[in-house]
This record gives C-alpha cells, sequence and structure tokens, in this order.
C-alpha cells in the first residue's frame, strides 16, 4: 500500500518536471523560431527615384543616366550611386536598362559607330531594344521599371525581360 | 530488450551517460533540503536564458557604435519577435541580479558559507561581481542616450580610482570621450570575456557544491534523501515561475529605447540601471573629495567584507533562526539598499530636452538670406529628410533639426556634413556630397531654424528655392544685398517687384546695357528655366 503512494507520487513528480522542461522548451523556441525565420516586416520606402529628365533624353540615342538609389539592408539604407542606359524610344516611351551585361555582370557601353551596345568582357552586343545580337550573353538586357511623371523618369526595380514589370 | 533501452546501453557502453547522469541525480542531500535550497538552480537557469537571448539578439546587431541602435532598432520594429527576445535579456538582467542576491542572502542566514564550503562561498561572491559587471557592460549597447550617458559616468568613476584610475581609463577605451574604442571593449567583455569566466565560475561553484553536499541543517543528524526526484521538482517548479514571471515581463514592459546616444545632449541626467541606484545616490551626498569613498573605499570594502564572510564569522553551524546577527545584517543591508533606492528615484527628476530659443526673429522663408533659402534646396534634393525631419513630429532616424541646429556652430555643423562619425561618434549619417559654399548655404539654412518657424519655411515653394540656388550661383550677393546679407555695390534687392516688372528685371538680367549704358553689370546668359527660377524669386522678396 505504502509502495504505491510512494510510485504515484513519484510518477507525478515526474510528469510534473518533464511537463514544465518542455512546456519552457517551447516558450524560448518558438518566439526563436519566429525570430530567426520570420520575414522582417519591410519597410515603407519609396521604390522610385527619379533619374533624370524626359526632355533631356535624344530619340533614338541612349545615354547614361547617374543618380542615387536607396538601397536597404537590413538596417542600413544606404545611398548608392546608380546607373541606367536610357533609350527613349518614342516621346513618351523610355526604356531604362540595368548597366550590367546579363553575361557576366561587366559593364557594357552604347557604341554609337554601330548602333548597339557593347560589353568589352566577352563581346556581346545588343540592339537598342536590349535583345542579343552576338556574343556569349544568355537573354537581353534587364530593364528597370520605369515611369514618368511630367518631365521626371522614376526608376524602380529591376526585373528580367519577359518578367512582368507590374 | 526495448529500443530505448537499446539505444541508451549502447551510449553507455560508448560514453557512460547514463551513469553520469544516474550518478548526478541519484547524489544524497540532506534531509531537511527543500524550497530555500531552490536560488542557485534557478540563477543557472537565468545565466543560460541570458546566454540564449544574448545569441539571438546577436544574430541581428552590428556591434558598431555607429549601426548598434539602428540594428536594434530593427530587432524592435522589423523582427517578428524581436521585442520579445530583447525583453527576455533585458528583464532576465534584472532577474538574474535579483536571483542571486536572494541566493546569497539565503546562504548567508543559513550561514553556509562555513567551513569547509569557504572556497564555495568566495567563488560565489566572483559569480555575483561578474553579474554585475554584465549589467555594467550590457548597459551601453544599445547606444542610446541613456546608455550613453550611464556610461560616461561609469568610466568616470573608473578613471577617478586612486592609481589604477588611468590604466582602469585606458583598458576601457574611454580616454577623451566614451566611443568606438569604449564600445569595442565593452562589447568585446560583454559577449567575449564574461561569459566564458562565468561558465568556468559556475562549474568550479556547482563542483564544490557537489564535493562538500549540500549544506545540512543542525536538526539533520545525518538524514539524507536523494536529489531525485524530489528536490529536482521543486527546483523545476521554481525554475519555471521564474520563467513565467520573465516571460510575461518581457511581453508586457516595454524595454525603453530612447534616442539615438547623442554626446552634446549635456541636459540629459544620466542614471544606471535600479540596481546600482543606491550607489548613485550614495554619491550624491559624498563631493568633493569625500567622492572617493563612495565610488572606491565603499565598494572595496563592501566586497572585501562579503568575500571574507566566512573569515570573520568562524563560529559553528547553527540553526538559521538562531543566528540574530546574520539576520540584523540582511535587514540592515535591505533597509539601507531600499531607503537609497526610493530616495534616488525620488530626487531624481526625469531628464527633458531644454528648449532653447534662437535669438533670430525670422518668420517667413522670404526673410531669409539667399544663401538659406539656397540651403533648403540642398536639404530637400540630398533628401536629407529621408533620416530627419526638420519640425519635431514623427520619429525618425536623425535628430529633428530645428531642435538640434540651434546649439550648433555653421563650422561644426560643415565638419558634420562632411564626416558625421567625426564630430558625433556612432552616427550613421552618410557624408553630404556638395561643394563647400553648398554646404555653407546648408548650414546657413539650418541655422535660421526655429521651432516656431520651422513649418513656415519648410513650405517654401520649389521655384523659389531654386531661384535662390541660382541667385548663390551666380554669385549676384557679390554686387547685391537681400535681406540686409550682402554687398552694396548694385541696389539692394529687397522689394523688388514695387519697383519694376519682370520683363525689366529679365532684360536686366540678360542685358543691362538696354537700360542703362555704362552699366557695370555683366550680363548672364541663363536658360529659360534659371531665369523664369530667379525672377520669380527676386520678385517674391519683400519689401
Amino acid at each position: 500500500m505504502n509502495q504505491t503512494v510512494e510510485a504515484d507520487r513519484r510518477t507525478f513528480l515526474l510528469s510534473v518536471i518533464y511537463g514544465l522542461w518542455a512546456l519552457t522548451s517551447l516558450m524560448l523556441a518558438i518566439p526563436a523560431s519566429i525570430y530567426l525565420l520570420w520575414p522582417p516586416r519591410p519597410r515603407k520606402e519609396d521604390p522610385w527615384t527619379e533619374a533624370g529628365r524626359l526632355s533631356e533624353l535624344k530619340l533614338d540615342n541612349p545615354s547614361e543616366l547617374v543618380f542615387r538609389k536607396n538601397r536597404v539592408d537590413g538596417w542600413k539604407v544606404s545611398s548608392e550611386k546608380t546607373t541606367a542606359w536610357a533609350v527613349k524610344i518614342s516621346e513618351k516611351e523610355v526604356i531604362a536598362f540595368a548597366p550590367q551585361c546579363p553575361h557576366l555582370g561587366c559593364a557594357y557601353h552604347w557604341n554609337a559607330a554601330k548602333h548597339e551596345f557593347l560589353c568589352p568582357c566577352h563581346a556581346s552586343t545588343f540592339s537598342i531594344q536590349g535583345d542579343v545580337l552576338t556574343g556569349p550573353a544568355p537573354r537581353a538586357l534587364d530593364r528597370y521599371k520605369l515611369k514618368i511623371e511630367q518631365d521626371k523618369l522614376l526608376v524602380g526595380p529591376v526585373h528580367k525581360p519577359g518578367e512582368n514589370p507590374a | 530488450m526495448s529500443l530505448r533501452r537499446r539505444v541508451v546501453d549502447w551510449l553507455e557502453h560508448r560514453t557512460g551517460l547514463e551513469s553520469a547522469v544516474k550518478n548526478f541525480l541519484y547524489e544524497d542531500i540532506p534531509a531537511s533540503a527543500g524550497w530555500h535550497q531552490v536560488l542557485g538552480s534557478v540563477a543557472v537557469f537565468l545565466f543560460l536564458i541570458q546566454a540564449f537571448s544574448g545569441v539571438l539578439l546577436a544574430f541581428n546587431y552590428a556591434p558598431t557604435p555607429g549601426e548598434a541602435y539602428n540594428s536594434l532598432k530593427y530587432i524592435l520594429t522589423e523582427l517578428t519577435g524581436g521585442s520579445l527576445i530583447r525583453g527576455l535579456h533585458h528583464w532576465g538582467s534584472s532577474l538574474m541580479i535579483v536571483v542571486v542576491v536572494l541566493h546569497m542572502t539565503q546562504v548567508f542566514v543559513w550561514g553556509a558559507y562555513k567551513k569547509p564550503r569557504e572556497a564555495t562561498w568566495m567563488v560565489g561572491v566572483g559569480l555575483l561581481l561578474i553579474t554585475l559587471a554584465f549589467g555594467l557592460t550590457g548597459y551601453l549597447l544599445p547606444w542610446d542616450n541613456r546608455a550613453y550617458w550611464g556610461t560616461v559616468v561609469t568610466t568616470q568613476i573608473a578613471s577617478n580610482a586612486p592609481v589604477l584610475g588611468p590604466y582602469l581609463t585606458r583598458l576601457l577605451g574611454s580616454e577623451g570621450t566614451v566611443g568606438a574604442v569604449t564600445f569595442a571593449r565593452f562589447f568585446a567583455m560583454h559577449v567575449l570575456l564574461l561569459p566564458p569566466i562565468t561558465t568556468l565560475l559556475i562549474a568550479i561553484h556547482v563542483y564544490l557544491v557537489r564535493k562538500h553536499g549540500v549544506t545540512p541543517s543542525p536538526e539533520d543528524q545525518g538524514a539524507t534523501k536523494k536529489f531525485f526526484p524530489g528536490q529536482v521538482f521543486k527546483d523545476t517548479v521554481a525554475i519555471f515561475i521564474s520563467f513565467v514571471v520573465l516571460f510575461v515581463s518581457a511581453v508586457t514592459v516595454k524595454v525603453p529605447l530612447e534616442r539615438l546616444a547623442d554626446p552634446t545632449d549635456t541636459g540629459y541626467i544620466p542614471r544606471p540601471d535600479w540596481y546600482f541606484l543606491f550607489l548613485f545616490e550614495i554619491l550624491k551626498y559624498l563631493e568633493g573629495p569625500l567622492e572617493l569613498i563612495g565610488t572606491t573605499v565603499l565598494p572595496a570594502l563592501a566586497i572585501g567584507a562579503l568575500l571574507f564572510v566566512p573569515f570573520i564569522d568562524r563560529q559553528a553551524m547553527r540553526r538559521w533562526t538562531q543566528r540574530t546577527t546574520a539576520l540584523g545584517v540582511v535587514l540592515m543591508a535591505a533597509l539601507g539598499w531600499t531607503a537609497l533606492t526610493v530616495a534616488a528615484i525620488v530626487t531624481t527628476p526625469h531628464s527633458k530636452t531644454v528648449g532653447e530659443v534662437a535669438p533670430t526673429e525670422i518668420k517667413d522663408w522670404r526673410q531669409l538670406s539667399p544663401e538659406a533659402l539656397a540651403g533648403l534646396l540642398y536639404y530637400r534634393r540630398e533628401q536629407c529628410s529621408s533620416c530627419h525631419n526638420l519640425a519635431p513630429g514623427k520619429k525618425a532616424v536623425g535628430p529633428d533639426l530645428a531642435i538640434a541646429s540651434v546649439r550648433r556652430t555653421p563650422a561644426w555643423m560643415i565638419m558634420h556634413f562632411k564626416n558625421a562619425p567625426g564630430t558625433v561618434p556612432g552616427s550613421a549619417m552618410p557624408p553630404v556630397h556638395l561643394e563647400d559654399a553648398q554646404l555653407m548655404a546648408l548650414a546657413s539654412f539650418l541655422k535660421s531654424l526655429t521651432v516656431n518657424n520651422v513649418s513656415q519655411i519648410e513650405s517654401a515653394p520649389d521655384d523659389m528655392v531654386a531661384g535662390a540656388d541660382i541667385y548663390q550661383e551666380y554669385k549676384c550677393a557679390v554686387c547685391h544685398s537681400v535681406n540686409g546679407t550682402g554687398m552694396a555695390v548694385g541696389p539692394p534687392l529687397n522689394g523688388l517687384s514695387l519697383r519694376q516688372t519682370r520683363p525689366w528685371v529679365e532684360v536686366q538680367i540678360r542685358k543691362p546695357v538696354k537700360h542703362k549704358p555704362d552699366s557695370l553689370m555683366p550680363e548672364y546668359d541663363l536658360s529659360p528655366g534659371e531665369m523664369n527660377a530667379l525672377v520669380s524669386y527676386l520678385m517674391a522678396l519683400p519689401e
């Protein structure tokens, strides 16, 4: 009789010990996992940066725009010098290409004589629309999202050709 | 044989784990052991919580003065669960102090430090000091105003220590100012030096407790029981209660994060964490040469007395109810501590920013000098407002400029624009890429702001501001004056709209000889946009 009481007491103590430790571990593990794995809340940053003026671009004559863009990296917001190759294809339509060659990321430039973009690293060439003409580049030039407000050219994030720029 | 048994046996053969755990759990403890002996276990548990939450914080924390504050803010505002983790770490440190002190009090009252347990006690005193050192070094790491000014006082006290002062100052990296070096030292101590030392001391402490056994009470007369499960149950329940208290505090009590450390905010009244408030209060009564008593002599005496308690009181073990002297000492200490802490809380006013009024009478952007107004253009163009407010209002990364600029000189501001961390240690502000003349204009603009005029000035239209910039660019002020600044070679331009028409002014700028053949004024070939902005600005000038 006395032995069963002792055994019951032991079972009770053990279940409280295991139960409380399990609960404590969960109360630590769950918040810790959320803290580490949950994506950070996005900052409300204006994705559009003014990069230049429509009136300063010439038709069918790409020009390199230089502007500063805020980059958010965790707690760090840094202002980076950024460039874009802007092509005015009509009075109301402008394309802005990201400045890196889609092959290995070299900086390409506009070759006015041949009317094409030329990447000096591996001689990829691109049409004024950004399509690959020759060379190893795997795809057309990446573009910035772009909108025009009155005369201002507002540049947004980069997207690959064919991706929905919405 | 069950799978569990086979796994345990396999492990036992190779590591001896099972017998080690059994050895640990089935230790004999005195029959009188009970709830009063759970505090040591709770203290170890809280240390583990501190390590755990500390590591988690470090995953998203940048340990430099420039970024510490921003990264902590990121943890608090952008990461889910971030404020809970910080709450655990912050309130965990306070709770740890409470538990460590209670543990010590219990050991003291029960006389558990007596022969042969002197070494256990002394290691324990070491652990108390380390716990306080954790609090002291961790205090700086948020790099807010509270952290900064608290640490200024701490390092000041250290530097006043006799003989050791200069060496301590160098060691803490606080020569001249509390800055990047101090921060690195405090961080290194807090996360690299103190944790392993604590672990080592805890290991020694627990080893010694095991070696001598838990202190029996005189009435035990040798009777024992097993540590497991009875005492483990009590430890577990106590640990769980402390954890729930901590968890609830972390969830419900917001840990303050003040504004970014501002070494120039001389109106700030620094205060230490609550457990150091009694020392803070003592220091108020001891001024001048007596201060050394409070900062060095008393703490040294207290630590020495604590450390040598086992040698001061060498009487044989007695029941704790008979230890009237020990109880008296504890009571006196508790009363003294409480009185001093309460006095400190009651008598220290909350710090507030002292408002200052600038001597300027400017009420309107039209009254600004062209230089200052052009500064507004640079303010807008350089997107200063992504981190600063002009008028105090919604929260911003940097200070509100209408307030902050009042106590700065233009020369200071220009140094600050070029290299902000050089003037405000730890500032995360990027350099402003402008020419010196433009920086001067920006400083002049900020200097003219007050809390009263800022919203009016901020409303200046873009084209007016652009006009002021053109006025600056073409150095009109070399001959003309506006709002009392500039030279008197040509006529002052205030009230121009009352004297002349727009077309007249445009011609005067483009070809002055048309109005006056012997005019000294050069011809300016402005673009239509520039001309429009400049003339609009000039025509808007007050009388």
